[in-house]
């Protein structure tokens, strides 16, 4: 499957080559990260897996597309979509005003409430007050770090280029806390063994200038047509189950519209 | 002026709004390259007199040392120290860990001096070894023990002749700085990057960031430029006055 994918995008690349740009749209580039478990990280072998890379190839499944994946680091995420290395990204990127000047989105097709992580026994509190002088550590490019700066100026944002250095340096004491999404920091930190010792801080952040109405398909401005049919597509997942199914792989409750389960 | 700035495709208030920013990441950026090029410059020097004397135990030592630091990129190098080390419970419930290997900032600083230190050994090396046998020879003649032969005579020399290729080590180092920006130091990449990541907007921090480092590559230049004219002008070619055929005499060979 992998390799025919592959022929096909190399085949196609050719034939646009040839002055046949109507080929080359058959195969739909979607630019994926890599560095975000659940969502999308990568086997030891370099396969992509997660949740992101399940829906993407689900949603090229249901439009009968063929799709490449192509691995971009966050930060230059909209750059390259901007660029035309890929035309798509599935890459759990919330749907916000300041991004919305830059690309186009789908419908959502998950949202789930940002959270503080700090040490178990911190002696602050998650309060713009508490963490004054406090070292948060956020991903850059991240909605976090539009909320961070905006909710708690006083404190020190410190940046980092993935999700899972956030982490590394959260257990190795170098940030005082962290910022991300609840299920990110639930899933592959705080169940963790490095995680252990680890607690939310305070309760859910939400805020529509930084965080927007959920996660969506990022396009280039004036796609609409790809646009429609990803939002029909993720529209259809829903309906016939498939999104269901993806979701229960990786998680214990539903994710699209909800919030973790007992909190 | 207004009317041609708007053909400009770039967001310019968003860059002067968060000009102090960058001005703050210059700040980082040069103290961490010119800290690290004066501790491993300092470094360097009795490493390349262990190298050029061909000490029995410190040349191997430090070959070793510059074999490994010229061998392995300096990002990795970096990621290393910041993050390789910080692994090993030992080291961070060591005294070494709070104040230094916990910072980004000591971690990039032990990276980067540990980086250009082996570089500059080595070209310093090279400078000493290509004294001229005259100038040995004479520090000899009047009398001048190994220790002050190599002060007064040898490494000032060697120095000089090394001005022009150190100016290469320093703006590499200086490009190679930006690499503190990918464990968290605000440098100026950093702050590009920042800009980027609030606004989405990729050219606009890069290219601030990439018209300061280039400022400051052109004062580098013009402050080395100085160096050499003050520092090897008794090298530079005069016009004496002489007449030609005195010019195309044969160069006496080098004794």
């Amino acid at each position: 499957m992998f390799r025919r994918t592959i022929l096909s995008a190399v085949a196609a690349s050719a034939l646009s080559a040839l002055a046949l740009p109507l080929a080359a749209q058959d195969t739909l580039r979607i630019g994926v990260e890599g560095a975000y478990p659940p969502f999308s990280s990568k086997e030891s072998d370099g396969t992509l897996i997660g949740f992101d890379i399940e829906i993407a190839k689900a949603l090229c499944a249901e439009m009968k597309r063929d799709c490449e994946l192509i691995e971009q680091e966050w930060d230059g995420m909209i750059p390259a979509l901007k660029a035309r290395k890929f035309d798509a990204i599935v890459a759990s990127m919330s749907i916000t005003e300041e991004r919305r000047r830059q690309i186009d989105f789908s419908e959502k097709y998950y949202k789930t409430p940002a959270r503080l992580v700090a040490p178990k026994d911190a002696d602050f509190e998650g309060t713009p007050e508490g963490l004054a002088g406090k070292r948060i550590g956020v991903q850059r490019g991240a909605t976090h770090q539009c909320y961070a700066e905006k909710m708690f100026p006083d404190a020190e944002i410190v940046l980092y280029g993935s999700q899972d250095e956030v982490f590394r340096d959260l257990a190795l004491g170098r940030v005082d806390a962290q910022l991300s999404d609840s299920l990110i920091a639930q899933e592959s930190f705080l169940s963790a063994e490095a995680g252990g010792d680890y607690a939310f801080l305070g309760g859910d952040h939400t805020d529509v200038e930084c965080y927007g109405e959920g996660v969506g398909i990022a396009v280039r401005k004036g796609e609409d047509a790809l646009r429609a049919d990803l939002s029909k597509a993720i529209t259809a997942l829903r309906e016939n189950g498939t999104y269901a199914e993806i979701n229960d792989t990786y998680f214990p409750f539903d994710i699209y519209g909800g919030r973790p389960a007992g909190d | 002026m207004e009317t041609l700035l708007s053909y400009i495709p770039l967001d310019l208030a968003l860059i002067a709004e968060n000009f102090d920013r960058f001005l703050y990441g210059v700040w980082v950026t040069l103290n961490l390259t010119f800290l690290s090029l004066l501790l491993g410059g300092l470094l360097s020097i009795p490493m390349a007199i262990a190298r050029a004397s061909k000490h029995r135990v410190f040349n191997p030592l430090v070959q070793g040392y510059t074999y490994v630091f010229r061998g392995t990129p300096l990002l990795v190098q970096t990621y290393l120290i910041y993050y390789g080390v910080g692994q090993f419970e030992v080291i961070r419930t060591s005294f070494l860990w709070d104040p230094v290997l916990s910072s980004a900032w000591w971690c990039a600083l032990i990276a980067f001096t540990l980086n250009t230190a082996a570089y500059t050994t080595e070209l310093l090396r090279g400078a000493i070894a290509d004294t001229p046998t005259g100038e040995v020879e004479a520090a000899i003649a009047t009398g001048h023990s190994d220790r002050s032969r190599m002060r007064r005579i040898i490494l000032p020399s060697a120095f000089r002749r090394a001005i022009p290729a150190y100016s290469n080590e320093v703006i590499f180092m200086l490009h190679g700085s930006v690499i503190a920006s990918t464990i968290t130091l605000q440098d100026i990449l950093g702050v590009g990057r920042w800009l980027n990541g609030r606004y989405y907007l990729a050219y606009e921090g890069f290219i601030t960031a990439a018209v300061l480092y280039f400022l400051i590559v052109l004062c580098i230049t013009w402050a080395f430029r100085r160096f050499e004219r003050r520092y090897l002008r008794h090298l530079t070619r005069r016009d004496t006055g002489i007449a030609p055929h005195a010019a195309s005499l044969p160069t006496p060979e080098r004794v």
